[in-house]
């Protein structure tokens, strides 16, 4: 294929041709095009579909803020909907296709809405759809849902990396156009650490886009010799394809830098994109500004443009949308691209002035008071239809119109953390406000400086301002300084089907008709009529919308509403807010320090909060893992039994106050707990609700190690930190987490000292009379390796947890496992673990939900009416003693073969069944093999009054119901003779 | 937000924990003739401003000091960064 | 005026002249029976059923700004009814009731949409924890159904089942779950208290309460004085400010969430889903944007703007759980203030102050009560009781020790 529409100059590399697809067909390009310049340059005008009414659309623009122009780009696992062809650069092999029209962008079926669009008014859904009423799930909406959309998801993973970073400077100057080259220059020939980003690949920003001299060259020129400047310079860091999306609190921007979308293919551990999280005390908006369209009947065919827009596809991407040109404007400026696209050879239909007094020129027709009423052309422009002065119409043939109603800066940064843009009468245009985000100052164009030499003055002095520099301005290249005076014009009266938002298909009716109908608001005109909400969040169509609004209630614009920006600035894939943090990344994973040994062992892993921890070690043959978990109770139970308990918490508490810290702790007494003892304690939330539970072992007399549960490690460490720092400031007490510091392991069973005695230096007497229930110590094993011993227990069993140094863990599973083999040793997994703690009637998780009390936990009695203790006043409201409080109870089956449900809800044995009889809930469940039933755990009404009570357990969501007994929660041993033996 | 710590300087708010009001430091008695009431209080009721805001902040990531940050809740400006442990002091808290 | 599909075809032929203002746009009467402070949904909602159900159209409804501008037109549109304690779900399941017949009620499409929702499960106790749910609902008389992975993937074929860090091991699902367009139920309201009679009043802000001898005689606006038999309070979000006026501490932090809405894609996701092992919860609009959120920032603020960290543990968790939105872009972000209570649950009570009533405490979950928070906050209002749905959701429920906490996180509201 041919690039028809060529221009000469540009900034293109024409050395290079690129070949690309859009819809199938093959096409060159050069380096240095957009997607989006290429196909005008290949005199592809028409490029999408609307939203609503699915009208041809082509570009509108040549920047980020496209509408129209937005495609699905590349292929496979790499689809990308709603990509705007304007901001994507050009590579060899790019593959595109256009999105939303079926079966072809040329012949699109549900164009036929448009046709209806008198029906389809903006709102028109919300008064329609409802009879009959089953209708709207079973026809209409999934009839809309079918048409809704632009692009396609590929639903396969996305393949690609993305990466965050963090960085800082002194000052950040977000866009390199005239002010931000300028304000760069100032800054980094001063010396200060300077980021200047632009979401472009050329820096330069309008100065690529404008035929007018800087000194004695080309704008363009100006622009690269900055560029090489300030590449020289080692304190200032150039991020271009880098979009500032947010300005968050004190002084933290997000960007998004784009290191590999111009790439045919990423190099490998190269990531696409980088989520940039830049600090910095002071930064500059240099974010230019967005030429504002006018509406007019049908102003929304392919190849009507922003004027500068074409400008800019002719003068740096030399190529033009048509070889015929009109141009529409209310301002000067239009006539700089009448100029630009004449001495590039493009035909000048003409230029049409709405001002009577427009300038003329010679090498082309001007017509002064002149309006575009209407436009002609079935999948892009052929005809504009013009209102002249006198009142007499004409029609001009062109296949491509420059619109251009002015400028509105772009001060979307500004309104980030909820700063309002005020209005500039002058400009007609919504400006910075004086709330702006601390620290962030505003220069050039997005200031309302629209002059060349206007940005670049005002770069440099916003630099130094923000900097405090001292000295004169720096020279400033000579440029063109045009008055920046605006007067508005927003539509063409009588126009009717003129677009405002192109993509969402509003127009200035659908405006009249939100007024009509009372959404007066700025915001409810947006939520109505669906103005502003398209991918574009409104940069070319809010301000008609708002001056057309405005017209119509009679007042003036800023009266009427302004509308302010949320981030980012402009779309930012999901992926790369996510980095790394995906698949097995997505959370950190902690492993004990036996981990390795237990994976050699088989063992099935489970996930306890970031934590990986053997669930049970499957033995050849076994077919389910219920064989597993019984064997291993069994075998504990039997004889002996060693499970991985290093991720509970562990606290270290040392200090002359340590005792009565704990007191304060704990709802139950410590401060008399002897040395060489560990005791069980309960710790409640202030309002008197069961925070956590474990044991805290008094190794000295100003030193404690207490434990926690795996799930509340953390929360428990940072609740002591509250207690002792913010409560209590002045105790001797100092907290440590030693959760990493110490592998811990429980034996238990009856042969549990008899390992532990291989093991233990004999120096140690760990006999029962030397070493009872509930005794700790300091220890050292294996021939001095030091070891804390615990004589506890979960299992209900003869039990001891020993602990050594994490990195001694390993090899002391090992030792354990080999030193066993003569007591038949298990290992025993968190299953097997659950089985015998609900044999022994512990609560533990499920039971400790939060909502329950000591008194639902049946440990009432421990809260200490003696003591000042956290959450022991709140205990005692009367919500929380009321006489059928929750209990807990066991549960078991009055038919040894039923199952328990944990979840399942207890009802009384007769009566009915729902809500307001429920008596209480299962919270546990287990097959128990000592009982070889299945048991539960449960809370129950007043359960401690209910032992032996028959009821029915019922889960109708897996659809069981079961005859229960209640019984006590202690299926074994409950005189815990065990424990002590 | 950037939450400059008394001790380490200023730190990413990432790195912190949030708790609340710090009139959580004032923990009433619990021997008092009211202490229902007052803990009830003290527990559960806020003046929850528009504006400036004493409140707790933990430094988890960090050196794990609780920090009573004073911070605007309009614009989340940050006036002042206290360790928790001297205002407690200074509120009369001790043992 | 009568919306339907006769009346739309109607006036695209005749040039849609006689479409009238949705409500009218009346100066405040120096007296009213009912004041209802606050035109979101639940105020908004407030007025309708006090009109229409309980008879009462001498009922303003006074906004600040404009109407259906607060958390109602800034949230995720989820409604569901999946609550596991007895002081929540017969009031949810009751919501619910009204959202099915919302359309047909209001004269408005506020296209309710039951396309089911799922909670994901990731371990057994989450299983546990849910199957008691499941049970609570089904006993309320709620749907309910527990699904095991493979029905999950059959559903959502591309979840995360391959190399996930919290496997997918089930999920609760409701299949009467789902979502509204949330503008439109704030205008449905709107429309139809107006047409009942009751003023709704824009840009009128409250500055103060008229109180004396413990009365509420009115409250004092940027409008005047506007006088009224009792005065209800329904600005979740801002209930410390306005109840502050009226020198009433209350159980409520302000904190903000924020939501999240990607560009336009055809059509992936059929209904919500909620992840259980991170902050994530997805639907998909009828436009086609995806619509997520996830935790709140954490922090008291009234600041309707979030920062980035929540932004990216939101997209965290939705890469996580289905790595196939991996593309999409991100539109639009945005914050809402949300009444964060003191055990999750909300309040619709009487005050200290005779006449003064009060309704908030949503924390994130106001959108799917809207119907049943204005149809108990309107039963309070005129028959002076709770709503038999609503008992449980008493002001001094944290004095007696009758909290209602789904989530067990107790006194501290930046958990719930």
């Amino acid at each position: 294929m041919t690039q028809g529409n060529r221009l000469s100059g540009g900034q293109i590399d024409r050395n290079t041709t690129l070949n690309f697809k859009f819809d199938n067909r093959s096409y060159t390009a050069h380096p240095g095009d957009t997607l989006a310049s290429a196909l005008l340059a290949n005199n592809v005008r028409l490029i999408g579909r609307s939203f609503k009414y699915h009208r041809p659309r082509g570009l509108l623009t040549a920047g980020s803020e496209e509408p129209n122009g937005i495609v699905e780009l590349r292929t496979g696992n790499r689809q990308e909907p709603n990509t705007r062809a304007t901001t994507i650069e050009m590579f060899d092999g790019l593959e595109a296709r256009s999105q939303n029209r079926w079966p072809s962008l040329k012949f699109d079926a549900l164009a036929i809405n448009d046709r209806f669009s008198n029906f389809l008014t903006a709102g028109f859904y919300y008064k329609t759809f409802m009879w009959p009423a089953a209708f709207w799930e079973k026809l209409y909406e999934p009839m809309i849902r079918r048409a809704a959309g632009l692009g396609s998801l590929s639903m396969q993973e996305d393949p690609d990396e993305y990466d965050k970073g963090f960085r800082h400077c002194d000052l950040l100057i977000i866009g390199a156009g005239p002010a931000g080259l300028m304000a760069a220059l100032t800054a980094g020939r001063a010396g200060a650490d300077v980021i200047l980003a632009d979401e472009d690949f050329a820096l330069g920003g309008r100065l690529n886009s404008e035929s007018f001299a800087l000194n004695d060259g080309t704008a363009a020129d100006w622009a690269a010799q900055a560029v090489a400047e300030l590449s020289a310079l080692p304190n200032v860091r150039l991020m271009p394809r880098t979009t500032v999306i947010g300005a968050f609190d004190h002084g933290i921007y997000g960007a998004v830098e784009r290191t590999g979308d111009h790439l045919a293919s990423l190099p490998a551990g190269k990531p696409r994109q980088i989520l940039w999280r830049i600090y910095t005390k002071r930064s500059l908006l240099c974010a230019g500004a967005t030429e504002r369209p006018i509406a007019f009947e049908n102003n929304d065919r392919p190849g009507i443009m922003l004027a500068s827009a074409l400008r800019t596809y002719a003068n740096r991407f030399a190529t033009t949308a048509a070889q015929r040109v009109a141009v529409f404007t209310n301002n000067d400026d239009g006539h700089r691209t009448a100029a630009d696209l004449h001495a590039k050879g493009v035909k000048i239909a003409a230029v049409i002035d709405v001002r009577p007094d427009a300038p003329i020129n010679h090498d082309y027709e001007v017509l002064r008071g002149a309006q575009v009423s209407d436009t002609k052309g079935r999948l892009g422009l052929s005809f504009v239809e013009i209102a002249l002065a006198d009142g007499s119409t004409r029609v001009l043939e062109c296949g491509a119109l420059g619109v251009s109603g002015g400028w509105n800066p772009n001060v979307h940064l500004t309104c980030h953390q909820r700063g309002r843009p005020v209005w500039n009468d002058d400009l007609a245009a919504f400006v910075p406000g004086t709330d702006l985000p601390p620290g962030l100052s505003v220069a050039g164009a997005a200031n309302g400086a629209f002059s060349t030499h206007g940005a670049l003055r005002s770069g440099a002095e916003s630099a130094m301002k923000a900097l405090d520099l001292k000295g004169s301005l720096p020279d400033l290249p000579a440029a063109e300084d045009a008055p920046a005076s605006q007067t508005p014009f927003w539509y063409v009266q009588g126009c009717s089907r003129a677009w405002l938002d192109q993509q969402n298909d509003v127009t200035v009716k659908d405006v009249k008709l939100s007024h009509q109908e009372g959404f007066r608001s700025v915001e409810h005109l947006k939520r109505y009529t669906t103005l502003g909400m398209a991918t574009d969040q409104g940069k070319t169509s809010n301000m008609g919308g708002l001056a057309i609004m405005a017209e119509l209630a009679g007042k003036s614009i800023p009266e009427t509403g302004t509308t302010i920006f949320r981030p980012p600035y402009t779309p930012v894939p999901i992926a790369t807010f996510a980095g790394r943090m995906k698949g097995k990344e997505f959370h950190p994973t902690r492993l004990t320090p036996s981990h390795y040994w237990a994976k050699e062992r088989g063992a099935v892993f489970v996930e306890v909060g970031n934590w990986l921890r053997a669930q049970w070690f499957p033995l050849p043959g076994e077919t389910h893992w219920r064989e597993s978990v019984d064997r291993e109770v069994r075998q504990t139970r039997a004889s002996v039994g060693v499970c991985d308990c290093t991720t509970l918490g562990k606290i270290d508490v040392q200090g002359s106050d340590a005792a009565a810290f704990l007191n304060r702790i704990y709802c139950n007494g410590f401060a008399k707990l002897a040395v060489g003892k560990t005791r069980y304690g309960l710790m409640l939330r202030e309002d008197g609700m069961v925070m956590d539970d474990g044991t805290a072992a008094r190794l000295a007399e100003d030193h404690f190690v207490v434990t926690t549960t795996t799930a509340n490690a953390v929360g428990v460490y940072r609740h002591m930190e509250f207690v002792r720092q913010c409560l209590f400031p002045d105790m001797d007490v100092q907290l440590i987490s030693t959760t990493e510091a110490w592998a811990q392991y429980a034996v238990a069973g009856p042969n549990s000292r008899k390992l532990l005695q291989k093991i233990v230096d004999p120096e140690f007497d760990i006999s029962n009379e030397g070493f009872p229930f509930m005794a700790c110590g300091n220890i050292t094993v294996c021939g001095g390796l030091r070891a804390r011993l615990f004589r506890i227990s979960f299992s209900g069993e003869l039990a001891f947890e020993i602990a050594v140094p994490s990195r001694y863990g390993d090899a002391l599973m090992r030792r354990l496992m080999a030193e066993g083999e003569e007591f038949n040793v298990v290992p025993y997994g968190t299953e097997a673990l659950g089985v015998m703690r609900i044999e022994k009637g512990h609560a533990a998780g499920n039971e400790l939900n939060g909502t329950t009390t000591a008194l639902n936990l049946g440990m009432g009695r421990m809260v200490s009416k003696k003591k000042d203790s956290i959450g022991s006043t709140l205990s005692e409201r009367e919500g929380l003693n009321e006489p059928d409080a929750l209990m807990m109870v066991g549960i078991k089956p009055v038919s040894q073969t039923d199952k328990i449900t944990a979840g399942g809800h207890l009802m009384n044995a007769t009566g009915p069944v729902d809500a307001a009889h429920d008596q209480g809930y299962a919270t546990s469940a287990a097959f128990s093999p000592a009982l070889d039933c299945h048991i539960g755990l449960g809370l129950l009404k007043n359960g401690g009054a209910r032992m032996g009570e028959k009821m029915r357990l019922v889960s109708p969501v897996t659809d069981l119901t079961v005859e229960v007994e209640i019984v006590s929660a202690h299926f074994v041993d409950p005189e815990g003779e065990r424990l002590r033996a | 937000m950037i939450i400059d710590h008394p001790l380490l300087g200023p730190r990413d708010s990432s790195e912190f924990v949030y708790l609340g009001d710090a009139s959580l430091i004032d923990r009433p008695d619990w021997q008092a003739e009211n202490a229902a009431e007052a803990f009830y209080d003290y527990a559960y009721l806020r003046d929850n401003p528009a504006g400036e805001h004493r409140e707790l902040w933990f430094h988890e990531s960090g050196d794990r000091s609780w920090l009573v940050v004073t911070r605007n809740t309009m614009t989340h400006e940050i006036s002042k960064v206290e360790l928790a442990r001297d205002v407690a002091r200074a509120q009369g808290r001790s043992k | 005026m009568r919306y339907s599909g006769f009346k739309v075809i109607k006036e695209a032929l005749t040039g849609h002249k006689g479409w009238k203002p949705a409500w009218r746009d009346p100066e405040p009467k120096a007296q009213y029976d009912v004041v209802v402070i606050g035109g979101g949904g639940h105020g908004l909602a407030t007025a309708h059923y006090l009109a229409k159900v309980y008879g009462q159209r001498n009922v303003a409804v006074i906004e600040k700004g404009w109407i259906g501008g607060g958390n109602v037109g800034r949230n995720t549109t989820i409604i569901r009814s999946n609550y596991l304690l007895d002081g929540n779900e017969p009031f949810y399941e009751f919501s619910l009731k009204l959202w099915e017949g919302l359309e047909q009620d209001l004269n408005y499409n506020a296209m309710v949409s039951q396309r089911g929702i799922i909670n994901l499960i990731h371990s057994d106790a989450q299983r546990d924890a849910f199957t008691r749910r499941g049970n609570a609902m089904i006993l309320n008389g709620a749907d309910a159904e527990l699904l095991d992975a493979e029905q999950v993937r059959k559903e959502y074929p591309y979840l995360n089942f391959n190399d996930a860090r919290f496997p997918i091991k089930g999920g609760l699902m409701q299949r009467r779950g789902g979502t509204v367009r949330h503008d439109a139920v704030a205008w449905g309201y709107a429309r139809s208290a107006d047409s009942h009679g009751v003023d709704i009043i824009q840009n009128c802000e409250v500055t103060g309460f008229r109180i004396e001898d413990g009365k509420c005689l009115g409250v004092e606006t940027s409008k005047g004085f506007i006088g009224a038999g009792k005065v209800g309070c329904a600005v979740a979000g801002n209930s410390g400010r306005v109840m502050g006026m009226a020198d009433i501490r209350l159980p409520i932090e302000s904190h903000v969430l924020q939501a999240f809405v990607s560009e336009g894609l055809k059509p992936v996701l059929p209904g919500v889903i909620t992840f259980g092992a991170g902050h994530f919860y997805v639907s998909q609009s009828d436009k086609g944007g995806l619509v997520f959120g996830g935790d709140i920032d954490g922090y008291n603020t009234y600041a309707q703007r979030g920062n980035l960290p929540v932004v990216e543990d939101v997209c965290e968790g939705g890469m996580a759980l289905m790595p196939m939105i991996g593309r999409a872009r991100l539109l639009r972000m945005w914050g809402g203030i949300m009444d964060m209570s003191m055990d999750g649950s909300p309040i619709i009570d009487r005050t200290p102050v005779e006449g003064l009533y009060f309704n908030g405490g949503w924390c994130y979950g106001g959108f799917k009560a809207t119907p049943a928070s204005g149809y108990c906050f309107a039963h309070l209002l005129a028959r002076n009781e709770p709503h038999p749905t609503a008992t449980a959701y008493r002001l001094d429920r944290f004095r007696t020790g009758r909290m209602i906490d789904e989530k067990g996180a107790g006194n501290q509201p930046n958990l719930h």
